[in-house]
Parts: structure tokens; C-alpha cells; sequence
């Protein structure tokens, strides 16, 4: 009986997540039509770049800094046995500029930026304003999605190059006061290894992150249900689901385009 | 003008229309009461295509409106509004702006026009004073009316109504059933108004549908509604405790 109820369970789950994955990629497909609208809808945009840039600016730059600074230090004392400790840099940059640059400014714009869209959204749908669009023949996909699609996209870029620099300044700080590498030669050796397909590799990232985190958390505001519960459910399942398929594509992005090497 | 034929909804297995049928004339203001939770809201949202039916039919002038393609809709929802129950406002933009919003969107007017428009219909709604406000700075009758003045501004032919008189003062309220009658007699405007307001709805209907248990179970002017011979109809609106409606 347990044995039933258990595939019944997978089964259940399963189905619901095609059907998720299904209304996604129908939206982003939606929401690539109404690009036509951009210019008309530009005051929005900005609204939603200000929202996904400006105001995750102290958390960026926390979260950055520190980033630099961890991985400077457990880099550091590595190479130390080495007595390599002065190429902390070229670690440092490789490591921010391919990976941890786009990884961790999704993770504070999934955590800030895209669990507020689901939620501003389930919001808007549990309270029939998404309704009342649809009567106006306002599409919510223009008026709500779009906006927010092309701003996330825009954004999450922007906000990876500077967390890669923050980064830098938090790893020089640490180069210089726990590893006695000075500003110069931990500048050079970023330079070193400061390479253009890295960089625009991240950036590429980050641009499909952003294309993502932005698709699945309106999907699920705009799928929420069942008043505030539904909310907080979306909301939820919003950024989980985000976080899972952030993961899932940079590895595939890693693989097409680091295949041959650097 | 509208027509629902043998409309059956359920939600998960739970049968909210027991296919209930009704004909609602052009310029006619037909009132639907019944308990909380009978479904009323999702009559209203069959007639506006919002939802589709399991089975039966929604006619808008003779055109199906169920299960029809997007543009069909969207053509059918031009002449049609909605005033929802909490107002629907969005909330980041300012009451004037919200009634403004179907205006811009569609790009027919000057904003010179948008404004002599929207301000004629916060002069009608009383809502002058709070043109620049946002709606979280408004109270919950405010909200209402200025969803109704945006639904007022494109001049809609067909306009529903859901519990537009709940929630505000019976001052307001009395104005705003006034509003429903003076849209019928100057312009002509077909109306269906879900409330739980007996002096509203005997008011400004021409007749009352009674629902209760996914069932019309009467659909009369409001008179015969008044001196109805049926328990729970009689129970319903005279609001007394004994009758069929089980309050525990
Ligand atoms: N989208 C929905 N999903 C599931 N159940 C719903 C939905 N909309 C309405 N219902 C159910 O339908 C019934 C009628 O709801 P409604 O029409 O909102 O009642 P009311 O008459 O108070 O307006 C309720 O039991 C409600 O739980
Ligand atoms: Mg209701």
C-alpha cells in the first residue's frame, strides 16, 4: 500500500513539474514577443532595474567582499605550504570571474529580487489586479513579465562585474594582512590571469541567469492560488526552483564553453 | 445580451455550478444574492471569460464566450467591465494613474483627453482629493470606487459588479447604488451586480437570482424576491436565524 502511495507521490511530483517547466518556457516565449513593447514600457523597466540593482547594493557588496576574503584566505593558506602564496590572485580572479562572480550575485538576486517578483505577483494574482489587467485586455505578460524579464537580464551582469571587484578589493585586503602579499604584486598577478573568455563567459552566465530567475519567479506569482498561503507557497517554490535550474544550466554553459579548455 | 446555459463548474470534485441557466436583457440590472461561498464571484467570472465552464455555454451577444480563443475574448471583454471586490488597484501606480491605465494602455486618447476623462470620473466617485495618492494610502471603500471610476472610463456597455456596496458607509453605499440605477437610465448599461445588500439590491434590480447550493433556486423581480414563499429565500433575505440555512 506505502509502496503505492509512494510512486503515486513521484508520479504526482513529476507531473507537476513538467507542467511548471511546460507554462515556463511558454512564458518566455510570450514575453520574447512582447519585447516589441520595450521603448513603450522603458519607465518600468527602470523601476525593476533599480529595484534588482540599486536596492541590493549593501547585501552585493557584504556578500561580495566577504567572498573575495574567504576565498582569498583558504586559497591562501593552501599556497602558503607552496610558498606560492604571491599567485593568490590568479586563483582569486579564476575563480570569481568563471564562477563565483555569477554564482553568488544569482544567489542574492534569487534571494532578494526574485522571491519579491513572486511574491509582488502571487499578490497581484490572489487579489484579482491580474484579473482586472486581463479584463482591460492589458496583458499581464507585457505589463508584469516583460518589464521584469528584461531588467533582471540586464541587471544580473551589471551586478556580477561588481561583485568581481569587490571581491578583488576583499581578497587584496586579505592578500595584504594575512599573507603579506602587497597591493602590487596581488594587482599584477590579477591581471595575469584576468582572461577575456572568462569574463565574458561569467557574463554570458549571468545574463541567462537572469532570463531564468526572472521566468520562474513570475511563472510562479502568476500561478499562485488559494490567498496568502498560495503567496507564500510561490514564493517558495520560486526560489528553490530557481536556485536548482541556476545550477543545473551554468554547469551546461561550463561544459560547452570550457570543453577544450580555457 | 448575456446568456449562461446549463453552466456546471466544480473545483477538485467540488460541484460550485450545478448547471444553472439565465438570460440577463440589454439594459437590464440583474442582482445575484446567495450565502458566502455559493458562487457568485465565479458566475461573474464565467461572464467575463475569466473562467470556462466544465460544461454548459456563455453567450455575450450570441457569441461564445467559453472556451474561445484569446482574440475572441479580448473583442467580447472591449464592451464588458468589471468592478472586482477589493478594487484591484495596482499599487504602484497613483489612483490617478490606475484609472488612467486602460487608457494609456491602448493608446487611443491625448493624455489631454486622459485627463479631462479621468478627472470627471474622480469628480463622479468623489474621489477628487485622492488623485495622487497610492492605494495603500487609501481606505478599502476608496479602493473600490476607484475601481469602479476605472472601469467607468472606458465607458463600458456591459459592467459587473462584485459586492460593490460591501465595506463602505451606508452613505457611500447609497451613492453608489444611485450610480448603478443612473448608468442603466442614461446610457444604457446592462448590469450584474453580485451583493449581500437587500436595500441595494431591491433598489437598483429589475430582478433578483437567488443562489444557494450551485442552484438559482429563484429568479424574480424584486417584489415576488420580497415575499417569497420559498424557506430559504425568505430566510435569506429577512436575515432571521430559523430556516433552512444551518448557521452552526
Ligand atoms: N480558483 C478556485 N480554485 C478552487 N476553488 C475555488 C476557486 N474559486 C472559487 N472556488 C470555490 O468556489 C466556491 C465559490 O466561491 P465564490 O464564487 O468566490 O463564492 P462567493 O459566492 O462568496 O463569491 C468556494 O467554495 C470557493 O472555495
Ligand atoms: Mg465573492
Amino acid at each position: 500500500m506505502s509502496i503505492v502511495l509512494l510512486v503515486y507521490l513521484i508520479g504526482d511530483s513529476i507531473m507537476k513539474i513538467l507542467d511548471f517547466s511546460g507554462y515556463c518556457i511558454i512564458l518566455f516565449f510570450n514575453t520574447l514577443f512582447y519585447l516589441k513593447n520595450i521603448f513603450s514600457k522603458r519607465k518600468e523597466i527602470v523601476r525593476q532595474m533599480y529595484n534588482a540593482g540599486i536596492r541590493t547594493f549593501i547585501v552585493v557588496s557584504i556578500v561580495a567582499i566577504f567572498s573575495g576574503m574567504i576565498l582569498t584566505l583558504q586559497s591562501g593558506i593552501e599556497l602558503k605550504a607552496y610558498h606560492l602564496e604571491e599567485k593568490v590572485g590568479n586563483v582569486l580572479i579564476a575563480t570569481l570571474t568563471r564562477e563565483m562572480g555569477p554564482f553568488t550575485s544569482a544567489i542574492i538576486l534569487i534571494a532578494s529580487v526574485g522571491s519579491a517578483m513572486a511574491a509582488e505577483l502571487g499578490t497581484m494574482k490572489v487579489s484579482e489586479e491580474i484579473d482586472a489587467l486581463e479584463i482591460m485586455s492589458i496583458s499581464p505578460v507585457k505589463f508584469l513579465v516583460m518589464p521584469r524579464l528584461v531588467a533582471l537580464s540586464i541587471m544580473m551582469p551589471v551586478v556580477t562585474v561588481y561583485t568581481n571587484v569587490l571581491g578583488c578589493l576583499g581578497g587584496a585586503i586579505v592578500a595584504k594582512t594575512h599573507l603579506n602579499v602587497s597591493y602590487d604584486t596581488f594587482y599584477i598577478h590579477i591581471l595575469e590571469s584576468l582572461h577575456f573568455k572568462a569574463v565574458y563567459v561569467g557574463l554570458l552566465k549571468s545574463f541567462v541567469f537572469g532570463l531564468i530567475i526572472a521566468t520562474i519567479c513570475c511563472a510562479q506569482g502568476l500561478r499562485a492560488e488559494n490567498g496568502a498561503m498560495g503567496v507564500g507557497k510561490a514564493t517558495r517554490d520560486s526560489v528553490v526552483a530557481s536556485f536548482i535550474m541556476m545550477l543545473v544550466v551554468g554547469y551546461f554553459i561550463t561544459e560547452i564553453f570550457y570543453r577544450g579548455g580555457l | 445580451m448575456i446568456e449562461l446555459k446549463d453552466v456546471y463548474k466544480t473545483f477538485n470534485r467540488h460541484v460550485v455550478l450545478n448547471r444553472i441557466s439565465l438570460k440577463i436583457e440589454k439594459g437590464e440590472t440583474f442582482v445575484i444574492i446567495g450565502m458566502s461561498g455559493t458562487g457568485k464571484t465565479v458566475t461573474l467570472k464565467h461572464i467575463c471569460g475569466l473562467l470556462d465552464p466544465d460544461d454548459g455555454e456563455v453567450l455575450i451577444e450570441g457569441v461564445k464566450m467559453n472556451n474561445s480563443s484569446e482574440s475572441i475574448r479580448r473583442g467580447l471583454r472591449r464592451k464588458m467591465g468589471v468592478v472586482f471586490q477589493s478594487g484591484a488597484l495596482i499599487n504602484w501606480l497613483s489612483v490617478g494613474d490606475n484609472i488612467a491605465l486602460p487608457l494609456r494602455e491602448h493608446k487611443k486618447y491625448s493624455e489631454k483627453e486622459i485627463g479631462v476623462r479621468v478627472d470627471e470620473k474622480l469628480k463622479l466617485l468623489h474621489l477628487q482629493s485622492a488623485r495622487d495618492k497610492m492605494p495603500a494610502e487609501i481606505s478599502g471603500g476608496m479602493k473600490k470606487r476607484a475601481g469602479l471610476a476605472r472601469v467607468l472610463v472606458r465607458n463600458p456597455e456591459i459592467i459587473l459588479y462584485d459586492e460593490p456596496t460591501s465595506g463602505l458607509d451606508p452613505v457611500m453605499s447609497t451613492h453608489i447604488s444611485e450610480l448603478i440605477v443612473k448608468m442603466k437610465e442614461e446610457f444604457g448599461v446592462t448590469s450584474v451586480v453580485v451583493t449581500h445588500d437587500m436595500n441595494s439590491a431591491y433598489h437598483i434590480a429589475d430582478r433578483i437570482a437567488v443562489l444557494y447550493n450551485g442552484d438559482i433556486v429563484q429568479c424574480d423581480v424584486p417584489e415576488k424576491i420580497r415575499n417569497s414563499a420559498i424557506p430559504f429565500v425568505r430566510q435569506f433575505v429577512s436575515g432571521s436565524l430559523t430556516g433552512p440555512i444551518d448557521v452552526e
